[in-house]
């Protein structure tokens, strides 16, 4: 198993270096750079200044020198300035990490309160109108945009309350800033629910059919018993798999749901910088969710091995 | 009595398929809500090639005297900023989706297909290289992958198509790598290796023809979310740009401020999304449970 851990580990850092360079080079073949962008704001015209400019911010020099430079910054943690802020690029990502992962955190409680019993409960009724619904609704939750979802959520207070909750920075308490994000991390969590629940179904369907679920039944264990004690504890596990997909669809949701709510997080930051081709915030941006979306699959993975005692790896 | 009943169960388990009428009713019967995912999916493809008779104005041109009207009269959806008309936005902007989800699926699955099939058919340094290229492709969730994409290669309806193709392939070559895997080891690929064939043509004649079960499939899977993330990269202004009406953007030019003042204009492109995204989805499912029975839920 330490072979199958430290393999795991290597494939994970491999990964990250071959992301960060197609990172790079996808940015780099973006027509036109920030300093395009800001002569054409500007309607500045001289060539001699716009020369200034790229070498000031370092893009006259050659590709790899420019991707070496983040790289060696990235291992002491510098970032480079952000282009348009022109503070460093470490005090704009880091202050909006936190309200990110909050955010991430609620929505995923959210998609796991939803979706496990629900999965269960159209899983033992297999085949009934309740299950029949229950799979409409989630397939639902995985057709519904999330950012319409938001929409109808703020439109819902419009018309219910006459406000829009807004976002604040400095929460009166911690239940008052729950409150305030438990309303996005809705529209993000009921997508992911819908996920978790198909999963949770199939997986508890599958395990309903194995032998040890008869023996169960034959011994006059409780139908509760048997859903409960027996199924639902083996077929929780692929479920937890999921959740290492689960990051990456969390995070496409928060990008636009971050937007619709004006939440200053990191992901909408992305977009932000993404129009105003910010180099340096786009690429360590990305970076971090790569990374972010990586570490949690080979956390996912491990977790499945401790879980698990039936899956050996000697390889 | 006994064979009239024998006779049904026969009918039920869909072994009197005799005329496609009955196959018809077979399919509608046993996959009641793949029917009605087919039913929507065919109704915008008839909405988005026959856009011109569905709409009743022309989607592009602007009015000044309209601009806002509510739901009713002449605009029975109601009326944009500019005054164009919402129904004939939406049915217009069928196409575009349509168009989107169609041409990226399509673009995605014949790179996924070619990388899978010659990873997995070939092996070797190839597959070692494809594979970690993979993982690579993978790591970035898919809507920041077509972000990306679609800010490096700026804003252009052709440019929005490859953007949402590229994190489709990475997905369907790794199942079709899969599945060429076990057809490799296949006795008539045997057959066809001893009496002298290429490996190309092998992996082209023999191979190939079996994978489009599991394409089919991944294809009607994929579709919905293409049309989604077309959406998503509409609505943050990094999608299809003017004049075409997409209904992503139709959210993001009404999105917060019309929530108060002019909510016809955030709910009937919502509707317009989810109904399509809904009606393939039902339809991926049911295609999935007729091909993948290994996978019947």
């Amino acid at each position: 198993m330490a072979t199958y851990i430290i393999r795991r580990f290597f494939l994970m850092i491999l990964t990250l270096i071959g992301m960060s360079i197609l990172i790079f080079v996808m940015l780099r073949l973006v027509p036109g750079n920030i300093s395009d962008i800001l002569f054409d704001a500007a309607g500045m015209v001289n060539e001699a200044d716009k020369a200034r400019l790229e070498a000031e911010l370092g893009l006259d020099k050659p590709i790899i020198v420019q991707y070496w430079t983040w790289i060696s910054g990235l291992m002491t943690g510098d970032l480079g300035y952000a282009y348009v802020s022109e503070k460093p690029a470490l005090d704009e990502i880091l202050p909006r990490i936190p309200v990110t992962a909050k955010l991430a955190l609620l929505a995923l409680i959210f998609s796991v309160l939803i979706g496990v019993p629900l999965g269960v409960i159209s899983a033992v009724k297999q085949d009934s109108i309740l299950d029949y619904s229950l799979r409409v609704f989630s397939l639902s939750g995985l057709s519904l945009p999330s950012f319409w979802l938001a929409l109808l959520i703020l439109m819902a207070f419009v018309h219910y309350f006459g406000w829009i909750p807004i976002y604040t920075d400095k929460p009166a308490s911690i239940w008052h800033e729950i409150g305030l994000l438990s309303i996005p991390a809705l529209a993000v969590g009921f997508r992911a629910s819908a996920l978790i629940m198909r999963l949770t179904r199939s997986s508890m369907l599958e395990v309903l059919r194995q032998d040890y679920i008869r023996t169960a039944r034959a011994k006059g264990a409780s139908t509760a018993s048997v859903n409960y004690n027996h199924a639902l504890r083996n077929a929780v596990l692929p479920v937890i798999t999921i959740i290492g997909i689960e990051a990456a669809f969390l995070i496409g949701g928060l990008i636009v749901t971050e937007t619709v709510f004006n939440i200053p997080g990191v992901a909408r930051f992305l977009v932000e910088a993404i129009r105003w081709r910010d180099y340096p915030i786009v690429q360590n941006l990305v970076m971090f969710i790569a990374v972010v979306t990586v570490v949690v699959n080979f956390l996912v993975d491990m977790a499945y091995v401790l879980l698990d005692p039936r899956i050996k790896y000697d390889d | 009595m006994a064979t009239a009943d024998h006779q049904a169960e026969l009918t039920r388990a869909g072994a009197n398929i005799n005329s496609s009428w009955s196959r018809f009713t077979y399919y509608v019967r046993r996959y009641p809500l793949g029917a009605a995912g087919a039913l929507i999916v065919i109704a915008f493809v008839v909405i988005a090639i026959f856009a011109p008779f569905f709409a009743t104005l022309d989607p592009t041109t602007t009015n000044a005297r309209t601009s806002l009207a509510p739901p009713g009269g002449q605009h029975f959806l109601g009326a944009d900023f500019m005054g164009r008309d919402m129904w004939s936005r939406i049915v217009y902007g069928a196409r575009i989706s349509l168009m989107v989800g169609i041409g990226s699926t399509v673009l995605g699955c014949f790179f996924g297909v070619i990388i899978g099939l010659l990873s997995g058919y070939y092996g070797g340094w190839l597959d070692l290289i494809t594979q970690r290229f993979i993982d690579i492709m993978q790591a970035l969730p898919l809507l920041v992958m077509a972000l990306l994409m679609a800010a490096s290669l700026g804003p252009s309806l052709e440019n929005t198509i490859i953007a949402i193709s590229i994190p489709i392939i990475p997905h369907v070559a790794r199942v079709i790598r899969s599945n060429t895997l076990a057809l490799r080891e296949m006795p008539y690929v045997e057959a066809a290796k001893a009496v002298g064939m290429s490996e190309t043509k092998i992996a082209f004649r023999h191979v190939l023809p079996n994978t489009i079960a599991p394409l089919i499939v991944l294809g009607t899977a994929q579709l919905g979310s293409a049309i989604l993330t077309e959406a998503s990269l509409s609505f943050l202004g990094l999608g299809v740009p003017e004049p075409h009406p997409s209904w992503g953007r139709m959210l993001s030019e009404s999105a917060a401020e019309y929530v108060r003042t002019a909510p016809w204009l955030v709910i009937f492109p919502g509707i317009a999304i989810s109904l399509a995204v809904f009606g393939t989805n039902l339809l991926g499912d049911a295609v999935r449970d007729i091909l993948d029975p290994r996978q019947r839920s």
